[in-house]
C-alpha cells in the first residue's frame, strides 16, 4: 500500500507545478524587462503561442497513445499551401479552400494511421516519412515559390481580432476545451488513455487500440492543418518553407505539460501551459535581446529538462 | 438430460499453432456452481483452452455450447455478452488508470447525453463491487499504486462486473501471499454458493485441493483426464501431468558440506535491508523464506552488487570483497538467476546458443571475432546437460516454454563455473516435472561443490530443497532451521512473527 495521505500534496503541486514555473518565468521576464508585462505583448505572446498550441494539442492525442507525429510541421506548410492556392488560384471561397486543407491534413493523418496500425510501421519512422513527403509535396504544389495575395476574409483568420483578443487565440481556446472535454469525460478519450497505457488488456475489454490510434492520427492532421491554415493567414501568404522544425515545439509543449512520452499519462491543459512556457520563453528572450540562434540551444535545453523529469517520474513510480 | 447437466460444454476442441499442435481434440465440461481446476505442465494447452473460452484466440475446430445450446465466441466483447470471464495470468490491468476506469473500460456508464461518460456512478458502482469483496481499495486511485494482490482483486471485481456466471482464473494466485490466497479462495466459494462456475488454472496442486471440486488435465494438448477431485490424490494428479512416475518431487543426496564460501555481515541497502548476516557453505544449499517485501529478492540483488549496499561487509573466501556491480560478481564467480527470467534473466528475441554463451564471448574470440563452431559447441552441450528441449538450438528463447527458459538461465551461469550461485525463485511458473530437474540439478551443483543461495516463496520447495534454511522478516534474518528441524509450522511462525493462525 503507498501512504497515499502522504502522497496527496505531494501530488497537487506536481499537477500545478508546470503552471508555477511559467508564472515564475513570467515574474522573471517582468522583472527583466519592463516590455514584458504590457496588454499588447501578452497579446502578442498568446497570438504566437496559439498556433503551436493547437499544434500541440493534436500531437498530445498521439502522445497519450505512446506514439508520435513528426510530420505535423510539413502537414502545416502543406495545407497552408493547399488553402491558399484553392483560394488564389482557384479563386474558391476562402472556407471551401480552408475546409478542402483540413480534409487534407485528415487524409494524411489517416494515411500516418493505417501505416502504423496495418502495416506495423512505427509511429517515429511512419511519420518522419510523411514529414519528407509532405514537405516535398508542398514544394511541388508553391514550385518554390510563396503564394500570396489571399482574400481578406481568409487573411482576418490569422489578423483579426475579436472585442481585442486575436482570432487565433480564441480557435485554440475553442479547440482546446474540446479537446479537453473529450480526453476528460468521453469513451473515447478514456480509450486513448488505455491504449497509451497496455494495448493488450485494452483489447481484452473490447475496445480497439487500432481504431483508437488510427483516430488520434487523423486529430493531429487535423490540428497540424488548422495551424497551417492559421500560419498563412497571418503572414498573408502560403510559404513553401513554413514551420520548417515545428514538430520539436509541438512535441515539447505536450512533455513540458507533463505528457509522458511512454503513454498514457497527460492532460490537455497541462499541453496549452507547456506551448505557453515555450512561448513566453522566446518572446522573453527576444524583449531581453537574446539572439535567436541562442534561444535555439535554450528551447533545446528545456525539452530535455522536462524529459528528463518525465523519465526520472516515470523511474520512481 | 446430461445435456442439462453442464453449464458448460467444449468438444472436440483443437488449435494449432506454426509448429505446435496446441490442443488435440479437447473435450472440457463443467458443472454449474463447481471450481473446477485445470491442470497440466507449461505448454499442456490451458491457456490456449481458455483463450478460446474467452474470444481472444480462435479455435481450428470444436464446438462450445452453454447452458445446452451451441455459441459463436469469435470476440473478447462475446464472451462477455455471454457471462464468461477471464482473469488473466499476466494482469491485464492498465496501470495508469484508476480502479473504477479498469473495471469499466469499455463499457462506461453514461450520462443523460450518452457521449459522455457517468463518473459518478462508475465510481460509485465499483467501490460497491468492491466493498462487496471486502477490498479496501479506492475506486480513484491509480491501479498502477496497488499491491499485486489489491490488483489481482480488482481483477476479481471487473469479472464479477460483467455478471459472469463463468469466471476463467489463469494462475491467479501465483503471485499471492497465502494470506491472500485464503481471501481470493473465500470469495471463490462464496461465487460457487451463488451459482457461479469458476475454472481455476493452477500450478500448485495443494490448492488445488484445497478449493477444486473437479480436476481435467491437460498434457500436449490432449484431454487426459477429468474426474472428480475426491477419488485423485497429489501423487495421481502428478502422474497424470508428466505422464511418468515421477519418483520423489524433491530428490535429496547426501550433503558435503565444506568451507565457508560467504559471509555477509551486518548488511543494509538503506531501504528493504536492515541488517542481514549470514554464512553460505561450499557444498550446500542455503534457502530464504519469508512473506513478500520481507528483503530477499532484495537481499540476492544487494549481494550480487544490482543494488548498492550501503553498509555491511561481504567476504569471499575469507578475504573482505566491494560488490558495486553485478560485473564485479561474476568475476569474483558468482552468479544470480533473477526472479523474473524474462525482463532481467533472458534476451528473449534472441537464439538459445546466443543466450547460453554469451558471457563466455571473450573466452570464445579470437581477435575480437567470435568462433561459432565453438560457441556452438559449448551451447550443445550445456542444452544437453540440462536437457532443453527445443528442436534447433537457433530457436529464438520467446518461443521456449517458462522451464526451457529457466534452464537457458542456468545454464549460462554454469558456463561461467561459478562458486556460488544465487537463485532468486527459481522454479516459479514452472511445471512440475521441470521443477523436479532443477531441483536436481541444484543438487548436482552443490554436490560439486558450488555454494547456492536459495530464495523461494513456495514454502514446500525452501523444505525440500535445502540443507539450511534461513528465514527473513522485515528486512532481517529472524531465524535458522536445519533441514530436519524445519516444519512449515515453524517457518511460518518465524516468518510472520508468531501471528501465524490468527489471519482472520
Amino acid at each position: 500500500m503507498t501512504n497515499s495521505i502522504v502522497d496527496k500534496p505531494i501530488n497537487i503541486l506536481r499537477r500545478f507545478s508546470v503552471t508555477i514555473i511559467l508564472l515564475c518565468i513570467c515574474l522573471a521576464f517582468a522583472l527583466g524587462s519592463s516590455d514584458f508585462f504590457t496588454t499588447s505583448n501578452l497579446l502578442n505572446v498568446a497570438l504566437q503561442t496559439s498556433i503551436i498550441a493547437i499544434v500541440a494539442i493534436g500531437m498530445t492525442f498521439t502522445i497519450l497513445t505512446a506514439g508520435i507525429d513528426l510530420s505535423v510541421g510539413s502537414v502545416m506548410a502543406l495545407s497552408g499551401a493547399i488553402a491558399a492556392g484553392l483560394n488564389v488560384r482557384q479563386e474558391l471561397d476562402p472556407f471551401v479552400a480552408i475546409g478542402i486543407a483540413l480534409l487534407i491534413g485528415m487524409v494524411i493523418g489517416a494515411i500516418n494511421g493505417l501505416m502504423i496500425v496495418k502495416g506495423g510501421i512505427p509511429p517515429f519512422v511512419a511519420t518522419l516519412a510523411m514529414l519528407a513527403i509532405a514537405r516535398g509535396l508542398t514544394l511541388v504544389y508553391t514550385q518554390g515559390r510563396p503564394i500570396a495575395g489571399l482574400d481578406e476574409r481568409f487573411i482576418y483568420l490569422g489578423t483579426g481580432q475579436i472585442m481585442g483578443i486575436p482570432v487565433p487565440v480564441f480557435i485554440m481556446v475553442v479547440i482546446a476545451i474540446i479537446a479537453h472535454i473529450v480526453t476528460r469525460y468521453t469513451p473515447f478519450g478514456l480509450h486513448v488513455y488505455a491504449t497509451g497505457g497496455n494495448e493488450e488488456p485494452t483489447r481484452l475489454a473490447g475496445v480497439s487500440p487500432d481504431r483508437i490510434k488510427l483516430a488520434v492520427y487523423i486529430i493531429s492532421g487535423f490540428t497540424a492543418a488548422l495551424g497551417g491554415v492559421l500560419l498563412a493567414a497571418r503572414l498573408w501568404s502560403a510559404q513553401p518553407n513554413a514551420a520548417v522544425g515545428w514538430e520539436l515545439d509541438a512535441i515539447a509543449a505536450p512533455v513540458i505539460g507533463g505528457t509522458s512520452l511512454f503513454g498514457g499519462v497527460g492532460t490537455i491543459g497541462g499541453t496549452v501551459v507547456g506551448a505557453f512556457i515555450i512561448g513566453v520563453l522566446s518572446n522573453g528572450l527576444n524583449l531581453m535581446g537574446v539572439p535567436s540562434y541562442y534561444q535555439q540551444v535554450i528551447k533545446g535545453v528545456v525539452f530535455i529538462l522536462a524529459v528528463s523529469l518525465d523519465i526520472f517520474t516515470k523511474r520512481r513510480r | 438430460m446430461s445435456e442439462n447437466k453442464f453449464y458448460l460444454r467444449m468438444e472436440g476442441i483443437s488449435k494449432a499453432f506454426p509448429g505446435v499442435q496446441a490442443l488435440k481434440d479437447v473435450n472440457f465440461y463443467v458443472a454449474r456452481g463447481e471450481i473446477h481446476a485445470l491442470v497440466g505442465e507449461n505448454g499442456a494447452g490451458k491457456t490456449t483452452l481458455m483463450k478460446i473460452l474467452t474470444g481472444a484466440l480462435s479455435m481450428d475446430s470444436g464446438s462450445v455450447s452453454l447452458k445446452g445450446s451451441q455459441v459463436e465466441i469469435n470476440a473478447p466483447t462475446d464472451a462477455q455478452q455471454l457471462g464468461i470471464s477471464m482473469i488473466h495470468q499476466e494482469l491485464s490491468l492498465i496501470p495508469n488508470l484508476t480502479v473504477g476506469q479498469n473495471i469499466y473500460l469499455g463499457r462506461e456508464p453514461r450520462r443523460k447525453i450518452s457521449a459522455f461518460i457517468d463518473w459518478n456512478r462508475l465510481y460509485t458502482d465499483s467501490q460497491e463491487l468492491l466493498s462487496q469483496l471486502d477490498v479496501d481499495v479506492d475506486a480513484r486511485s491509480e491501479v498502477g499504486s496497488l499491491s499485486i494482490a489489491q490488483q489481482q482483486m480488482v481483477e476479481v471485481a471487473k469479472a464479477i462486473s460483467l455478471n459472469a456466471d463463468l469466471i476463467a482464473m489463469d494462475e491467479p494466485t501465483s503471485s499471492l501471499t497465502d494470506r491472500e490466497t485464503e481471501v481470493l479462495f473465500d470469495t471463490m466459494r462464496s461465487f460457487k454458493k451463488q451459482g457461479i462456475s469458476i475454472i481455476f488454472i493452477s500450478h500448485r496442486l495443494e490448492e488445488v485441493f484445497e478449493i477444486s471440486d473437479w480436476v481435467t488435465v491437460l498434457r500436449d494438448g490432449s484431454l487426459i483426464g477429468s474426474e472428480p477431485i475426491k477419488d485423485l490424490d497429489e501423487e495421481r494428479v502428478v502422474q497424470m501431468m508428466v505422464g511418468r512416475e515421477l519418483g520423489e518431487l524433491y530428490p535429496k543426496g547426501d550433503v558435503h558440506r565444506r568451507g565457508v564460501v560467504l559471509e555477509v555481515n551486518n548488511l543494509h541497502d538503506g531501504r528493504e535491508l536492515s541488517g542481514v548476516s549470514l554464512e553460505l557453505y561450499s557444498g550446500e544449499i542455503l534457502g530464504v523464506a519469508g512473506l513478500a517485501g520481507a528483503g530477499r529478492t532484495a537481499l540476492a540483488e544487494t549481494i550480487f552488487g544490482v543494488r548498492p549496499a550501503i553498509t555491511g561487509d561481504i567476504e569471499l573466501d575469507g578475504s573482505p570483497v566491494k560488490i558495486n556491480s553485478p560485473g564485479e560478481a561474476i568475476r569474483l564467480g558468482m552468479g544470480l538467476v533473477p526472479e523474473d527470467r524474462k525482463q532481467q534473466g533472458l534476451f528473449l528475441n534472441r537464439a538459445i546458443r546466443e543466450n547460453i554463451v554469451i558471457s563466455v564471448l571473450g573466452k570464445l574470440s579470437r581477435f575480437s571475432f567470435i568462433n561459432f563452431s565453438k560457441a556452438d559447441k559449448l551451447a550443445r552441450e550445456f542444452a544437453v546437460k540440462l536437457d532443453i528441449r527445443t528442436p534447433s538450438l537457433r530457436q529464438l528463447v520467446r518461443n521456449l516454454s517458462g522451464g526451457n527458459q529457466q534452464k537457458v538461465v542456468i545454464a549460462r551461469w554454469l558456463t561461467l563455473n561459478p562458486r556460488v550461485l544465487i537463485l532468486d525463485e527459481p522454479t516459479r511458473g514452472i511445471d512440475v516435472g521441470t521443477k523436479v530437474e532443477i531441483h536436481a540439478l541444484m543438487n548436482q551443483l552443490a554436490e560439486s561443490g558450488v555454494a547456492v543461495l536459495m530464495v523461494s516463496s513456495d514454502l514446500p520447495e525452501v523444505l525440500g530443497v535445502s540443507d539450511r534454511i534461513l528465514v527473513m522478516r522485515e528486512g532481517k534474518v529472524v531465524s535458522e532451521f536445519s533441514r530436519e528441524h524445519a516444519t512449515q509450522d515453524n517457518i511460518m511462525h518465524a516468518a510472520t512473527g508468531g501471528k501465524v493462525n490468527n489471519d482472520k
